[in-house]
Formats: C-alpha cells, structure tokens, sequence
C-alpha cells in the first residue's frame, strides 16, 4: 500500500507528516509505505497511491485523483491520524 | 538524530510582529543570524507561504517556516521564534501562531532524521504552549531537548 504526505515544499511539514502516518499505520498494524512529496510532483507520485496526506490548503492542488484524500489538521497529533487512517483504510 | 544546534541567536524571544510575513522573516533572521542561512532564504520562505497557503501552521499555535534546500542554506539549521501577541497566518484551524520554527535543510534526505526528532518532540501537545511561554533560550532548548552548539563542538 502505498500512502502519499504532500507539502508545498516536500521537506518540511511533509516530512513530519510522514513520521506522524508512520507511527499511526503501526499502531493499526497497517504495512505501508508513506512517500513525502511536494506540489509540483504530486500527480506523479499519487498516481498508484491510495491515500493522501495533506492539508486543507492544498487540497485543490491535488486535482483529480482516485485516492483518498484526508486531510489533517494537527501534524503531530497520532490520535487525530490514527482515526483519519483508520476510517480511509478500514 | 538529534536536532540541529539551537545557539542563542537562533532563539528570539518575545518578538513583536504586526502580521505573518514579520513573524516569518524573524524566524529567518534567527536562521541568519545563527550562520544557517543567508537572506535570500528568508525571501524565499515567504514566498512559499504565499504560493501554497498556510498549510505550514501545522499545529495549532504553531507555525513551521520552511523553503527548498538551496544555494542560500549554508547548513542545516532550525530557529525559534515565540511572538509577544500572537499573529493570524490564515489557517482555518490552526491560528493564530505564538510560536515560529524556521527550518533550513540541504538536502531532502538528511533532514528526515532531525524532522522526526522534532515530531518527536512536539507530539507531546504541552510543548508548544511550553515553548510559547518560555522567558529565555535555555529554557526553549530545554524543552526541544536541543544542544547550544553542535556536538563536534561539544566533543572538542
């Protein structure tokens, strides 16, 4: 499964994104692999994905896609994670 | 990994600024002040914020200033940043930001390593308030679990 963590950048917040959905897929005992990625590369990279990280403001930016996108509020809170993942996975 | 140094020039304390862009240009001061960076990179993290939105105020009350690595990162660095009167960046959840980090990285790959420490740190939902209201650098250090200088230089 492969699980995307989008940032306008994709080496700041994303990156603390990805270890925040880390820690939540193994606390749901989920086997995936969360990619950190940017804007400008997004399509390309969320193609095969089924989820997508991001947050409200970058929804738009995503365009059409087939996965789901959750969007997250607070980047560190594994709680709030935990539940998104869990409802779009489960 | 631990993180980067926090020197007292990377910390400012108590600043005043009317609206996010001010908030954001100290936290790359701090970032040059502290040799991380150089000017232009304090530019460009502003630009990042009016390209994509708010989305760096990634928790509530905090903000996480960032760019591309580029010719204007001299070193990794991270700075910073807690605001006297707290500022508005425009996120529909997470405003208004007290607390301001800027972050400067080289590369894509070596700051993961230092970016989970920091998730580390702030998954504790206390730290932020903490650092909001911390009255000096040993203090903010403290509560990041940061180091003043880096540790070959603590080592030598």
């Amino acid at each position: 499964m492969k699980i995307v963590a989008l940032c306008g950048a994709g080496v700041g917040t994303s990156a603390i994104l990805k270890v925040t959905a880390e820690r939540a897929l193994k606390r749901l005992g989920i086997d995936a692999e969360v990619t950190a990625t940017d804007v400008a590369s997004v399509r390309a990279v969320a193609s095969d994905a089924q989820v997508i990280l991001s947050s409200s403001e970058l929804v738009e930016a995503i365009g059409k896609t087939n996965a789901d996108v959750i969007v997250v509020d607070n980047y560190f809170d594994l709680d709030e994670l935990t539940q998104k993942l869990e409802v779009a996975l489960g | 990994m631990p993180l980067p140094p926090l020197p007292d020039t990377a910390i400012a304390i108590g600043v005043h600024a009317d609206d996010w862009r001010a908030a954001v240009r100290a936290a790359g001061d701090a970032l040059e002040g502290s040799g991380s960076t150089t000017a232009d990179y304090t530019g460009r993290m502003i630009v990042m914020i009016e390209e994509f939105g708010a989305y760096i105020v990634i928790a509530p009350g905090l903000a996480l200033a960032h760019a591309r690595p580029g010719p204007d990162v001299l070193t990794e660095g991270l700075s910073v940043v807690t605001l006297a009167e707290p500022v508005s960046f425009g996120h529909p959840h997470n405003d208004p930001v007290s607390v301001v980090i800027g972050l400067a990285v080289t590369g894509a790959d070596e700051h993961i390593h230092f970016v989970a420490e920091l998730a580390n740190v702030f998954n504790d939902a206390s730290v932020i308030p903490a650092v909001a209201a911390a009255t000096d650098a040993d203090g903010i250090r403290s509560l990041l679990g940061a180091n003043a200088l880096a540790e070959r230089e603590l080592l030598s």
